[in-house]
């Protein structure tokens, strides 16, 4: 099976700090070089909710980029790997309320889950509704644009190495 | 305090429903309360603008109900201009909305509703031949072997056993009021993991009429696609062959897997049967035109309001009726400048917040005073119901065969009486019957387009009022439509080419409202009284008579707490929970 490796910005960036995942994408698509760039696929997927199951499903490799509350100090960058992210269904009211681990976790029955997925994951300082980053999360896009990067070509050694 | 409980989705960040609802000793629901705990505003950004871009706006009041709102803007702009649309650009609209219809009804029974009555672990213990018969005595889906149900099993078992997967966790697995054999529990698991791979190839008439989905693009006095068999750009017959394959797949999904699935389900819930109406009136502004925007006798799916449950004298209301349309706000966060106890007229609606809640976190709304985001829209001073079984309601009482057979169909195989209709039940039985007569209507528009186009009528576009110069000094517009939801309608006051009001009135408000001036309950209010909790710790019931009225709120903030399962239960938009 061919291998695709699928870079994915999440957020709502009408709230600020939430749309972290989507600032970080258009950031890598800035630093990423072009030998890199022509090899995977970046994606804006937004608040997508069930429409990004397709994507998901298709890529072997999967990179996200989001906001994630973790109680850290607000800025501060964490990085997760396939097995440290939990998947779940919840009881839910409306469409509205699919999460991305929803997402993912449907993948997984489906036999459809990607074999790498990595999260890069930003604490927010500031969720309300606005359309500019706080100025710590602002300085954590930078960085998490440029552990993506680090990883996407990471990721693409190995399937070199693999296929030698 | 009597015992209250209270189902907040989000609690402790902005946004959506929440029902507070009060149990007796029995643990009966005697008064139930329903907040919008958003608000929208959306008539504010639209004032001072071109009238011709309000569709852009309005449709991102939601990003689920993708077109209702655009298609809403544009008709109120074209009535308020007097603007005829040429018969194409009706035929094109009329698909996109009976595919919005299609795709948005079969998603919301499989990943929004069936687990309120589909028990996934149960399901684990179905014996797949057995699985297999039932699927082949329903229907002719193909995928119906034992083996085919074996493989699913084995599928959502590694998932319950490895235990690191918590999919479907949350659901309230075991719970009483669960009936089904674990047979029927497959067989809705393995259409809810189908149905994941339909929705992606049904929505082809939006992307190729509109450019993209969610969201596709209108324009008001047409469609923004041309019809050129000799061009890349437009609508051409390769295009077409694409748009008949989908509409063939929505067909058979619909005929063979949705609605024998609800007909196999239903008999197992027939105490839903009898309760979960509440009000007892209907309100349809009606949906797909063959005529002009305003020949309301030209609506195939017909204008009408039921009042106390008397089909025999349906009414044709009147959008323009100033007297009988009116937005209350006795009991919403909003001020009236002649006061919170007058009723407004949407083209003289208002839209001034004043929040008087109390400061989040809370325990309790304040019921007594105002409790909601949503204002109460009333019909000639009453609540009404909107949605499918309103629209069913109309079309049955006004002779539609097609209808009366599959109601007939449905009534018999549940052995209940036509009044079973008014119901929990009803409501999501008549879902799938409307379904069943879009995607029959679907087919019949797509023929219609073809043979307009082989008779060269080809226009989509009539450009005579584009220009603001040809526009009146004062114009005012109301545009309807019927969105899966329920009736959508926008009132637009159009003055010096600019918009000067603008008032939405969309479904969920009708059936979400708060109680009025009058004291009197929205459709959710009034449809969880009477209703028993078998374990008021775990409300399943008022889960599946709201589910049945299929809400949409808008979204709010996508985090989460990784601490509190509290938020993730009511999880909204994109969270990402972290170990």
């Amino acid at each position: 099976m061919p291998k695709r490796i699928l870079a994915l910005g999440l957020g709502n960036i009408l709230n600020r700090d939430e749309g972290a995942g989507v600032y970080a994408l258009k950031e890598l698509e800035k630093i990423l070089p072009e030998a890199i760039k022509s090899q995977v696929e970046l994606v804006d997927g937004g608040v997508l909710g069930m429409d990004l199951l397709p994507y998901v499903e298709r890529a072997s490799h999967l990179l996200v980029l989001d906001a994630v509350d973790i109680g850290a100090q607000p800025g501060e960058v964490r990085e997760y790997a396939k097995d440290e992210i939990e998947l779940f269904y919840h009881g839910r009211i409306s469409w509205h309320q699919l999460g991305f681990q929803e997402v993912l976790a449907v993948a997984k029955v489906r036999g459809k889950y990607p074999e790498n997925v990595y999260l890069i994951g930003a604490q927010p300082a500031d969720i309300k509704a606005g359309i500019r980053l706080s100025r710590k999360v602002n300085n954590s896009v930078q960085k998490m644009a440029k552990r993506a990067a680090e990883v996407l070509e990471s990721w693409l050694g190995e399937i070199k190495k693999k296929k030698i | 305090m009597a015992n209250r409980i209270v189902i907040d989705p989000i609690t402790r960040i902005e946004g959506h429903l929440r029902i507070e609802a009060t149990l007796d000793g029995n643990n009966t629901i005697t008064e139930a309360y329903s907040a919008g705990t958003m608000v929208r505003g959306i008539e504010n950004i639209l004032k001072k603008r071109d009238p011709r871009d309000a569709w852009a706006f309005a449709q991102r009041i939601c990003g689920v109900c993708t077109t209702v709102h655009a298609i809403a803007s544009i008709r109120a702009v074209e009535d308020a201009l007097g603007i005829n649309l040429p018969k194409a650009a009706n035929l094109m609209r009329n698909m996109i909305v009976a595919q919005q219809f299609i795709h948005d009804h079969v998603m919301h029974f499989y990943i929004l509703h069936a687990l309120d009555f589909v028990d996934v672990v149960s399901a684990l213990k179905a014996d797949p031949k057995k699985v297999s018969e039932i699927q082949q005595s329903i229907s002719g889906w193909p995928n119906s072997s034992p083996a085919y149900f074996a493989e699913v099993q084995k599928k959502v078992k590694a998932i319950v056993d490895s235990g690191q997967l918590s999919l479907f966790s949350n659901g309230y697995w075991g719970h009483p009021a669960y009936k089904l054999p674990p047979e029927i529990n497959l067989l809705g698991v393995a259409h809810y993991l189908e149905c994941l791979d339909w929705q992606s190839q049904v929505t082809k008439i939006h992307t190729i009429f509109g450019g993209k989905n969610p969201h596709p693009n209108f324009v008001v006095g047409g469609e923004p696609l041309p019809i050129d068999m000799n061009s890349d750009q437009a609508l051409n017959a390769e295009k077409l062959a694409v748009i008949a394959d989908s509409i063939k797949r929505m067909k058979d999904f619909v005929e063979q897997v949705y609605l024998p699935d609800l007909l196999a389900i239903a008999p197992y819930y027939l105490e839903y049967a009898s309760l979960g109406e509440g009000l007892g009136n209907f309100l349809v502004w009606g949906e797909f035109p063959e005529g002009q925007l305003n020949e309301i006798d030209k609506l195939i799916f017909p204008r009408g309001a039921i009042i106390n449950r008397d089909l025999k004298n349906v009414i044709v209301p009147d959008p323009r009726d100033a007297q009988k349309m009116k937005e209350f706000v006795t009991h919403s966060w909003y001020k009236y400048s002649q006061g919170d106890e007058a009723g407004l007229f949407p083209w003289e609606g208002e839209t001034v917040f004043n929040y008087t809640g109390p400061k989040p976190p809370y325990e309790y709304l304040n019921i007594e005073g105002k409790y909601s985001w949503l204002k109460s829209p009333r019909w000639n001073e009453l609540p009404m119901e909107v949605g499918p079984l309103a629209r069913v309601l109309v079309l049955y009482a006004a002779g539609h065969k097609q209808t009366i057979e599959l109601v007939n169909l449905v009534l018999e195989k549940l052995k209940a009486p036509v009044s079973a209709v008014f119901s929990t039940l009803g409501r999501t039985a008549a879902r799938a019957i409307e379904t069943k007569v879009i995607v029959d209507l679907l087919q019949k528009f797509y023929d219609e387009l073809i043979a307009e186009i082989k008779a060269g009528n080809t226009d989509t576009f009539n450009d005579e009022k584009w220009n603001p110069r040809t526009w009146p000094k004062k114009a005012l517009g109301f545009g309807y439509t019927e969105a899966p939801r329920g009736a959508l309608g926008h009132w637009v006051i159009i003055e010096n080419k600019k918009i000067k009001n603008y008032q939405v009135v969309v479904p969920t408000t009708w059936n979400a409202s708060p109680r009025d001036h009058k004291n009197q309950p929205g459709a959710y209010e009034a449809s969880l009284v009477g209703t028993r909790l078998a374990d008021p710790g775990q409300p399943l019931e008022i889960l599946r008579t709201i589910h049945s009225f299929d809400p949409c709120l808008a979204c709010a903030v996508h985090i989460i707490d990784p601490r509190g399962k509290k938020v993730g239960e009511a999880g909204t938009g994109f969270n990402l929970v972290v170990r």
